[in-house]
């Protein structure tokens, strides 16, 4: 949408711009986050700016985990109580966030920041495997979990990564797939069921 | 307006991306219909209904709604997850591969039942074959042949003279075999058993072509020849072909050193 030819005022019009370009901003939305700003206290729409400048000036990745850190090694990864011998590689930094909601995992991450994806030409070059490998050399880490999504490029990746790991000795292993919880056996698809099947356990 | 307000058709899923929240925008290939694209909403939530039956390349029954834009997947039942493809690194790279070509040559809304067929057989075959780069050849030969490109194996496009058995060339341009005398300079060198193969692949049927057996030396020209026609006829690379490249590099370099 060109925002420059409407009857605004120019600085308006590039702030409305710049919000559509935001996922799930539709013209609507930038103007109504616009309006509201025009109208807001100046220290809101400072502090505003201040938080955008200081994410894209503090935040780094973790020279360990690869997870977007504002300290450099990350929280987790300088936690002393976390057990290093586990790394859980996952697709995105958000996954770590779902993972420590659980509260379940003491060990250490590994972010690949992507997944395999040979149709948009992402290849195992492109994603942080090398800094994997590198950091499995001290021979501390016993396990990999692969907490890629189940999907086609996940578990491609997943495959991927257990040809590359099994050689090296450790263990490697791979988050059940198997029904949600809350879902419903008549709508789970074949592959799932399957894998639920597979991945039963003794009640 | 005439057309239904929804449908029911079968569909193979070529591509699957994330549109916004938790929705999936998926390209599909049906039968009847061509490529269509739509929207499986909500499929990437844990619990959604949709979610595992949009998977790229499983082969589903959908009963779809049109929408302003892009129609909706309002129920689907998976009728083959080509399941054995799935625990296979090489097998499902293959079958990738297939969905991009398809992806790549086709426009939307063009019907093609032969293509959905020969795309459906080679899913189905990639999931026992032994030797996935055979079905592919299969499949890249074919998939000319429905698309209008069939390359002519049987005479010599320059000299209209039929082929004899000799080594010959292979022209993307011309759309088929040289002789030895129109080809020098213009085309690839064609060995005679690769124009063989070509051959026997763009004539047989699935199983009769399954039973070939190929050294490394002439699988490798035969995928040369069709590659380099796909490219030609494409204009462009095929992204997963170089994923291909790149696991067979590295299966022969782990059997080396395991050796």
């Amino acid at each position: 949408m060109d925002f420059e030819s409407l009857p605004t005022a120019q600085p308006v019009a590039r702030l409305i711009e710049e919000f559509h370009r935001l996922p799930g901003i539709g013209p609507k939305s930038a103007q109504r986050l616009t309006y509201y700003l025009l109208r807001a206290p100046e220290e809101q729409a400072r502090a505003l700016a201040q938080a955008i400048l200081a994410v894209k000036d503090k935040i780094v990745l973790c020279s360990q985990c690869q997870n977007i850190t504002d300290a450099d090694p990350c929280l987790i990864c300088r936690h002393p109580e976390r057990d290093r011998t586990q790394i859980c590689v996952v697709e995105e930094p958000l996954d770590i966030l779902a993972l420590e909601r659980t509260g379940g995992y003491k060990g250490l991450y590994h972010v690949l920041h992507g997944v395999i994806s040979p149709m948009d030409g992402v290849g195992p070059e492109d994603l942080k495997i090398r800094e994997l490998l590198e950091r499995l050399k001290d021979g501390e880490v016993q396990e990999v979990i692969l907490a890629t999504n189940p999907n086609l490029e996940g578990e491609a990746t997943a495959m991927y990564l257990q040809n590359l790991l099994k050689p090296l000795g450790l263990k490697v292993t791979r988050l059940a797939r198997g029904l949600p919880f809350g879902s419903d056996l008549e709508y789970a698809d074949e592959v799932t069921l399957t894998r639920a099947l597979e991945g039963r356990q003794e009640a | 307006m005439t057309t239904p307000k929804i449908y029911k058709t079968e569909a193979i899923v070529l591509k699957r991306s994330r549109l916004g929240e938790a929705d999936s925008l998926l390209t599909l290939y049906t039968p009847y219909l061509g490529k269509i694209r739509a929207v499986a909403k909500g499929a990437l939530r844990p619990k959604s209904k949709l979610g595992g039956h949009v998977e790229l390349l499983s082969h589903s029954q959908m009963l779809l709604a049109r929408g302003q834009n892009l129609d909706i997947v309002s129920q689907c039942q998976t009728l083959d997850s080509f399941l054995p493809l799935r625990d296979d690194l090489w097998r499902i790279s293959c079958a990738v591969y297939l969905a991009e070509l398809v992806d790549r040559f086709t426009e939307e809304h063009l019907e093609n039942y032969p293509l959905f067929r020969l795309l459906l057989d080679s899913l189905r075959w990639l999931c026992w074959a032994r030797d996935g780069g055979l079905v592919l050849r299969y499949f890249e030969i074919h998939l000319c042949h429905h698309l209008g490109y069939r390359p002519e194996l049987g005479r010599c496009l320059g000299c209209g003279a039929p082929l004899q058995p000799r080594p010959s060339f292979f022209s993307p341009a011309s759309g088929g075999v040289l002789c030895p005398r129109c080809g020098p300079g213009l085309a690839r060198p064609l060995s005679l058993n690769a124009l063989k193969v070509l051959r026997y692949l763009q004539r047989s049927s699935p199983a009769a072509a399954s039973k070939l057996k190929l050294t490394p030396e002439l699988s490798a020209e035969v995928e040369g020849v069709l590659r380099g026609y796909l490219r030609y006829l494409l204009e462009r690379e095929v992204k997963s072909a170089a994923w291909l490249d790149e696991l067979r590099r590295e299966s022969i370099q782990q059997t080396v050193s395991t050796s």
